[in-house]
């Protein structure tokens, strides 16, 4: 059993002329075992807080505390909040140029486990992660994320997701730009990831679509910065409804 | 006349004593030649250690030989000094119609880094043979070579020059390259070690159909200054050229030079020439220069361009491998890595291509550390 935990989280960025706050005061606090969902529109900080977790330099933290089992998270270096259980999977994964999938993989593997996987099951495991989601095996060879449709860079985030298999999975806007096929092997994905009883997810999402096929425990409005109201599974219906109207208007 | 007409010439009065002002010395530290644009003359020789495919002659020819066999004439002092110091030339010749499967591979190192050695090479190309030709650098030298490449008629060469010296040696080479008629060309440069390493490529085109492809890698360490020219002449109509030379920089005074002339003739019609410089800098004061110049005379042509672009780590790489739990240091090397695999693959010899990027990880541990897992 962990707990991941945002108390009171500030998080600004830097704009041309001088700071901008986009996080006020976001408190959360997400169990193993739970889905929890983040809806908001557009520029409501959702995504600020997603990337302020996983540690991106862009984003500095004004303020709160962020703790993984009462551990420190944020002064953490990125790939040492990995270690700690944490995954983004980014709405733009980003493309590396020579750097093929299949080392890509491994070389994350290795860091996560500190050993090397073992080659022959290893193998396996990359061609049954793709195979669940409609990759095409050929993708191992090819370089990270270039050249991928934004279908296939989705994908491609959920195959890491299943392979690492880590505690905590944020998932950004990962339903953003698919067709509902897509959206199904992505929410299949996600389920399964799930399914071991004992992983928690935090699903960012602008739409509704994506929490019929994924059904979370917990609804987070998300509104100017914090979270503007929480519920159950019962919030994201009313939500599809009502729209985010009475909340945008409330925090204006 | 503009500095992408360089004047091919053997007397050496041609081609004054550099001052460092000129265009095509403004970026060499001509202090740290050595010695090498005094022309003293030196019975010192690289050894040459070849692996000769069957079919291929190698011989030494005079220089009087050389130029009879319409070799290509050095454009700068220091390959004159080449021409007129070096004695008696290597000639490799690849007969007509020959086609070798395995590449022909010449290993020339240096063992003293007080030499001061001349070089004088000529490479033959048939008309119709197709051929590797590899030439390593390995030791230490302060070494001057002038390279002249004739490719006969719908001939097909892979060139490749692997400088792989030791910190103190200093290069200056030279290599000129006429495309035949139909011939297809690849050349592959590949510049690693040395303290100073100048190397010019000339081509010019000997009928309409040549393709030329002109690769590079170089990565310039702290206090090593690595210098690219390349100018090719589109003097024939319907030829292609295409360029792409890629760096990497790491440590105090680590400088490299690129400039790549172009030169569209207005006989040129038809033709079709890109060239591509990028520099990768790793780390605080190193200088990378980089200089495309296209001249077009005529606008009657297929295409034209080029593009420069010298930058830092992109930090999105960084943070989406990071975020992977991939440590700091070994995302940056997984990126350098493949900044410069997409280069190396084109060379088509396995062996070559792995201890090539053998020789990068080396470089990279220097700053980034030894790598976690090999590399598929």
């Amino acid at each position: 059993m962990a707990t991941l935990e945002v108390k009171n989280l500030h998080v600004s960025v830097d704009i041309e002329d001088g700071k901008k706050e986009i996080l006020r005061g976001v408190d959360l606090a997400v169990k193993s075992g739970e889905t929890h969902a983040i809806m908001g529109p557009n520029g409501s900080g959702k995504s600020t807080l997603a990337y302020s977790i996983a540690g991106h330099p862009k984003y500095t933290i004004t303020g709160g505390a962020v703790t993984l089992d009462g551990v420190d998270v944020l002064s953490m270096t990125v790939d040492e909040r990995a270690r700690a259980g944490l995954f983004l999977a980014m709405q733009y994964p980003v493309e590396v140029p020579g750097v093929s999938v299949s080392n890509f993989l491994r070389t994350a593997k290795t860091a996560l486990d500190g050993e090397a996987p073992k080659l022959r099951t290893w193998v396996k495991e990359v061609n049954d992660a793709m195979d669940k989601v409609s990759m095409d095996r050929d993708f191992a060879t090819r370089n990270v994320n270039e050249g991928f449709s934004g279908g296939e860079k989705k994908r491609h985030e959920i195959v890491q997701l299943e392979l690492l298999n880590p505690k905590f999975a944020i998932l950004d806007e990962t339903d953003s730009g698919l067709d509902i096929d897509a959206l199904k092997v992505v929410s299949e994905g996600v389920n399964r990831f799930r399914s071991q009883g004992d992983r928690a997810v935090l699903l960012i999402t602008h739409y509704t679509r994506i929490l019929r096929y994924i059904q979370p425990d917990y609804v987070h409005v998300f509104v100017g910065g914090r979270i503007a109201e929480e519920g159950g599974p019962e919030l994201a219906e009313q939500l599809e409804a009502e729209g985010y109207d009475k909340y945008v208007r409330v925090s204006a | 006349m503009s500095h992408l007409h360089p004047v091919p010439s053997y007397e050496l009065a041609n081609h004054p004593l550099p001052t460092g002002r000129e265009e095509v010395w403004r970026f060499t530290p001509l202090k740290r030649l050595r010695g090498l644009l005094d022309g003293k003359p030196s019975d010192a020789r690289l050894k040459w250690d070849a692996d000769v495919p069957e079919g291929v002659i190698v011989r030494e020819i005079s220089a009087d030989e050389a130029a009879e066999l319409g070799e290509t004439k050095p454009t700068d002092r220091p390959s004159a000094l080449a021409v007129a110091n070096g004695g008696d030339a290597v000639l490799v010749d690849v007969p007509a119609e020959t086609e070798l499967t395995e590449p022909l591979i010449v290993r020339l190192s240096g063992t003293n880094p007080d030499d001061v050695i001349w070089g004088h090479i000529v490479v033959r190309i048939g008309r119709h043979a197709k051929a590797t030709v590899v030439f390593e650098h390995n030791g230490s030298a302060i070494y001057s070579a002038t390279t002249s490449v004739v490719v006969g008629e719908g001939a097909n060469l892979d060139l490749a020059s692997l400088q792989l010296w030791e910190d103190d040696a200093v290069h200056l080479g030279q290599v000129g390259i006429r495309v035949g008629r139909d011939a297809q060309v690849r050349t592959f440069q590949a510049s690693l070690g040395g303290d100073l390493i100048r190397i010019v490529e000339n081509v010019e085109y000997d009928g309409p159909g040549g393709d030329l492809k002109m690769y590079g890698l170089y990565f310039a360490d702290a206090a090593q200054h690595i210098e690219h020219r390349l100018f090719v002449d589109h003097n024939q109509p319907h030829t292609k050229s295409n360029v792409v030379y890629k760096g990497g920089l790491q440590g105090k005074g680590a400088h490299s030079v690129w400039v790549g002339d172009v030169l569209i003739r207005k006989i040129a019609e038809g033709i079709e020439t890109y060239e591509t410089n990028r520099n990768l800098v790793l780390t605080d004061g190193c200088r990378a220069d980089s200089v495309p110049n296209l001249e077009i005379e005529t606008g009657e042509i297929v295409g034209a361009g080029h593009a420069s672009a010298t930058g830092r780590f992109d930090d999105e790489q960084l943070f989406y491998l990071q975020s992977r739990g991939i440590t700091s240091d070994e995302a940056r090397r997984l990126v350098v890595h493949g900044f410069f695999a997409d280069i190396v693959r084109r060379i088509g010899i396995p062996e070559i291509e792995q201890r090539l990027l053998a020789a990068v990880e080396l470089e990279l541990e220097q700053n980034v550390g030894a790598p976690l897992v090999g590399v598929a």
